[in-house]
């Protein structure tokens, strides 16, 4: 926590929002009756990264955020040190 | 040519029927006929809320199923005489209302009202989808917090699928009504923001009702709060929503309840 951290204090507004992104996402594939999109891209990205280093699959994260003109798909992977050396 | 107008929310006491008064009496208030239909059958809520109760003799169940006419169902509002409400039935459950039934009363109402709005009960079963199966517009009720949120999501998704208008290849006019919301919390990061929810959503705004006490003393007294209390921030709120929903432009806020100097002092519940 840092000082101004403690000073004020972040709201858990931020954690509502991103869960509700996420959980939406998911949602909003499965009722339309389409493959997940998500689910998709996850596995193919883990696939193709596989080939040259090893994740762990908890450490994959991927995320679309909707706008109005575009939306932006965020993939933050978490490679370990020793797997980036392999 | 009457408009259908759908009160809906998925999630229950987000304040649905307490928009649904509101909104009719604003619109009732700039002259022009409408009735307020409650679609909660074995639930009905919208006669309390509009002060109705006592008078209400028979119901859109009855219509429905032939056992009455619709001019012995509809009561006239004490106030305004442009508002009218077509309660539902208490006793029965929402397997009493037909597909056909329901059209069938919507398009007599039609005929002898500008405005039906119909307030939707909560859930995604067939009360819910027979309330928005004929609107040309919709306003969804959202509050900000994530299970409304959600359940809002899946009912835009409904709305744009089961509706007849969906059917047909139209597009349903959606609005978003932001209610109980607390603009000093959303400003500490403490609630869901405006900017959030509607990201999330990404549906037009129709208006945001800030959390007031005005709201419940409407609902203990039976009077729609735009009639009640006029001049708080609620009512103004849901004046300006009906403003916008018969195509004027206007800025939009967030109106609050003028608070007295005491009370800004020390707070509501000390003064």
């Amino acid at each position: 926590m840092t000082l101004f951290g403690w000073i004020k204090p972040r709201g858990s507004a931020p954690v509502a929002r991103d869960r509700l992104k996420i959980l939406l996402a998911h949602e909003r594939s499965s009722m339309r009756g389409q493959p997940d999109l998500l689910a998709l891209l996850r596995e193919e990205i883990m696939t193709a990264i596989g080939k040259h280093v090893s994740v762990l699959p908890e450490k994959v994260q991927v995320r679309v955020d909707r706008g109005e003109a575009v939306s932006t798909l965020a993939i933050d992977i978490e490679i370990p040190f020793a797997g980036a050396q392999a | 040519m009457a408009q259908v107008l759908v009160v809906t929310s998925g999630k229950g006491g987000v304040g649905k029927t307490t928009s649904t008064a509101a909104l009719g009496a604003a619109l009732a208030q700039t002259g022009q006929t409408v009735v307020v239909v409650d679609f909660d059958v074995g639930l009905r809520n919208l006669d309390l809320v509009m002060g109705a109760e006592r008078r209400v003799v028979f119901d859109l169940v009855n219509v429905i199923q032939g056992q009455a006419k619709l001019q012995q169902a509809l009561i006239r509002d004490k106030r305004l005489d442009t508002l009218w409400l077509l309660p539902a039935s208490q006793t029965r459950d929402k397997d009493a209302l037909t597909a056909n039934g329901v059209a069938r009363v919507i398009a007599e109402l039609k005929e002898k009202f500008d405005w039906v709005i119909c307030d939707s009960p909560a859930g995604i079963e067939r009360g819910a989808t027979l309330a928005m199966r004929h609107a040309d517009t919709a306003v969804i009720v959202t509050n900000p917090e994530v299970s409304s949120v959600r359940d809002s999501d899946r009912i835009i998704g409904l709305l744009d699928s089961k509706t007849e208008k969906a059917e047909k290849g139209e597009r349903i006019d959606k609005h978003l009504l932001i209610s109980r919301y607390d603009a000093g919390r959303a400003a500490r990061g403490e609630m869901l923001s405006l900017d959030d929810v509607l990201e999330i959503l990404s549906i037009p705004l129709i208006g945001v009702v800030p959390e007031s006490e005005d709201v419940l003393r409407a609902s203990n007294v039976g009077s729609p709060v735009t009639l009640c209390s006029p001049a708080s921030g609620a009512a103004r709120a849901y004046s300006d929503a009906v403003r916008r929903l018969k195509g004027e432009n206007i800025p939009m806020t967030i109106p609050s309840d003028k608070k007295r100097f005491m009370e800004k002092l020390f707070g509501r519940r000390a003064a």
